[in-house]
């Protein structure tokens, strides 16, 4: 690929997303900014999942932990940060590079996290995989739960409150582009060929553990970024919103919009967020109905909403439409 | 010496416990090849229907040994129900596609028992119903409130947790000069070696046993042999949930404590032990389970309680990272 390609590709979408966040933070009212931000959060995690479960094929569903581990350390590095201003630069500029700094740090360790987690599980066959993820998820969340340093039970409170649209929609930019270009990379090819026969792929020379293991950690720091945002916006970060449901959550994000799909989950997780935000009264029905949902959707429609495809390869062909008939590009 | 064997008594029955669910998960996935998700959920409904069982013969007020045997029949009989309705609505439908749906679906089970269990009862959500249709201003026939009455106020049970009858009186011995050893202890033993006795009986003495070894070996070939594969994966099913809600009374009987999340860790550590032993082989679930109880129980006991529940997790790694296959798994290599 070209110099221009690259830049085009991942460069390009931030600038025309930019203006336009600046606008929506400008215009929206406060109650439409949570909405907005707790959909561009709840992208961010769909489509990182769908990194591992979707283009690599493995079932992770231990996302929530990930996610935690990034909130907890962009939380206390802002926590930690919050009284200090950077010498020759006004407030906002350095409370953005704070939070910048403090988000970055989050996806590092959650990047760490999913390294740990990921080496010795993902050996495995994908069957055993969502079991263990399972299993780590929890025991990430105990560790927590028991650490002084982190708060304990009740977490830390008083967080700077630094997560806009603006933010949250470059996080959401960013999770984007790197799904697209990694889907349309080597490594993205490798990752399809494991999904489709991860047999065949070793045979082709693949290194099956190693390109897991890279899309595990890529996912978990994705997660982090997410975890990073939401706690940045209710000011609050408590193990208990780290739990099994949220990790459920997204999993039934990405099996709707259909796993490999990266428009899917974006609208699977867009539909999911507003019809919660339409049925608070609902609240303990929740789980059952997304449980509902998942075995009636893969007892009817186990390729969700999407399949493979992506919505605009829907579009005619002269808007640029491929037509993809429901196999790996 | 006397906490060593302490220890050892304490491990080997929250051992077996561990056994009789892993070999539920074993069984399972020797013929199928599924992990079934749910089974850690199907020992919660095991626990819940001997509660059920419970009160409705009256064993907090009179508590007799054959009431204590009624429990027991009819926690069995509504767990293997709950095993059989499992596979034929959830996983059967499925058989034929990719191994990942059937698991999606497994944790949609899971789930859907959790939460499901954790709802309020039918008749404070048909109440609820109510109040709400009525705000809207629809009237609600007298026919329908007449019949929301008579809904079950105890089921589902809720969040909150509920505590199970004592079957019979507790007796607590010492031996060995300090060693605690309670009748729950020794029957709770000697039951679940009842139960692995028999299954090992039923896999290796009887036709449905040898069928179900020959599914699990080959599932095509069985069938084409003659070999009835549905009914045989039923029955695996039953008689796996069976065993699980058999572990669910013997833990109810002393930790009396029962919620709609109480299968999640068993289950996970059941699992482990499944691992560990090689998962398929039934010995190996038995030896597996014990082993975890062992450990868990003298990692608790000689460092601090709070590593408990890590334990088995680290078990998992070291087997996962060593042995995959397991300690009596075949070592299979993967053809196309």
């Amino acid at each position: 690929m070209t110099r221009g390609g690259f830049l085009l590709r991942s460069l390009a979408p931030f600038l025309v997303a930019l203006p336009i966040l600046w606008l929506a933070q400008r215009s929206a009212p406060a109650d439409v900014t949570i909405v907005l931000i707790s959909l561009g959060v709840n992208v961010i995690l769909a489509v990182s999942l769908n990194v591992v479960n979707g283009f690599a094929g493995q079932f992770s569903i231990g996302h929530a932990a990930f996610m935690a581990v990034g909130a907890y350390t962009a939380a206390e590095i802002t926590v930690a940060l919050r009284e200090v201003q950077i010498a020759g630069l006004p407030v906002e500029m350095s409370d953005a590079v704070v939070f910048a700094a403090a988000l970055g740090a989050g996806m590092l360790l959650a990047a760490v996290a999913g390294l740990i987690v990921g080496v010795p599980s993902l050996r495995l066959r994908g069957d055993y995989l969502a079991m263990v993820t399972l299993g780590f998820g929890e025991i990430i969340r105990v560790v927590i739960e028991n650490t002084k340093f982190l708060g304990g039970a009740t977490g830390i409170s008083g967080l700077p409150p630094y997560t806009t649209i603006v933010w949250t929609g470059l996080g959401v930019v960013a999770t984007v582009v790197m799904a697209r270009r990694l889907e349309a990379s080597t490594q993205g090819r490798a990752l399809l060929a494991i999904r489709e026969d991860e047999v065949a792929a070793e045979a082709m020379g693949v290194d099956t553990v190693g390109w897991k293991v890279r899309a595990f950690v890529i996912s978990a720091a994705f997660a982090g970024l997410a975890g990073g945002l939401l706690v940045h916006k209710i000011q609050i970060c408590t193990p208990r919103m780290f739990t099994f449901v949220k990790s459920m959550e997204v999993v039934v994000m990405v099996v709707l919009g259909g796993m490999g799909s990266i428009s899917g989950s974006i609208v699977a997780a867009t539909v999911l967020t507003l019809a919660l935000e339409w049925l608070r009264g609902l609240d303990q029905y929740r789980m059952v109905i997304y449980s509902l949902l998942l075995i009636v959707l893969m007892l009817t429609r186990p390729e969700g909403l999407f399949g493979t495809r992506e919505a605009w390869d829907l579009l005619p062909r002269w808007l640029g439409g491929r037509r993809a008939d429901g196999r790996a590009p | 010496m006397t906490e060593l064997l302490q220890h050892l008594v304490n491990g080997t029955s929250l051992g077996t416990i561990y056994a009789l669910i892993a070999l539920g998960y074993t069984m399972v996935y020797g013929v199928l090849k599924l992990i079934n998700f749910a089974h850690g959920d199907v020992y919660m409904v095991g626990a819940f229907a001997g509660y059920y069982v419970a009160s409705a013969l009256g064993v907090q007020e009179r508590p007799t040994l054959g009431k204590a045997v009624l429990v027991f029949v009819g926690a069995m009989a509504i767990t293997g129900l709950l095993g059989f309705l499992i596979e034929r609505l959830a996983y059967r439908p499925l058989r034929a596609r990719p191994r990942l749906t059937a698991l999606i679906t497994a944790i949609g089970v899971s789930f859907l028992l959790e939460y499901g269990f954790q709802l309020p009862s039918f008749r404070t959500q048909a109440a609820n119903l109510e109040g709400a249709l009525r705000g809207w201003g629809v009237a609600v026939p007298a026919w329908l409130s007449a019949l929301f009455a008579r809904l079950p106020a105890e089921f589902p049970p809720g969040p909150t947790p509920r505590f199970f009858p004592e079957p019979f009186e507790r007796v607590d011995w010492t031996v060995l000069g300090g060693v605690h050893v309670s009748n729950y202890d020794v029957v709770s033993l000697l039951v679940a070696i009842g139960f692995m006795v028999a299954l090992q009986l039923i896999v290796f003495r009887t036709r449905f046993g040898t069928a179900m070894r020959a599914v699990s070996f080959d599932a095509r070939t069985a069938g084409l042999m003659g070999i009835p594969v549905n009914r045989i994966i039923s029955g695996t099913f039953v008689l796996g949930s069976v065993l699980a809600g058999v572990a669910a009374l013997l833990v109810a009987g002393s930790r009396p404590r029962i919620d709609p999340i109480m299968g999640l860790m068993p289950g996970l550590k059941a699992f482990v032990a499944a691992v560990f032993g090689g998962i398929g082989s039934v010995p190996g679930a038995m030896v597996g389970g014990l082993a975890l109880g062992l450990g868990e129980e003298m990692v608790a006991g000689y460092t601090s309680s709070s590593f408990r529940d890590g334990i088995a997790f680290a078990m998992l790694i070291l087997v996962l990272l060593v042995r995959p296959e397991g300690l009596f798994g075949r070592v299979t290599v993967e053809k196309v």
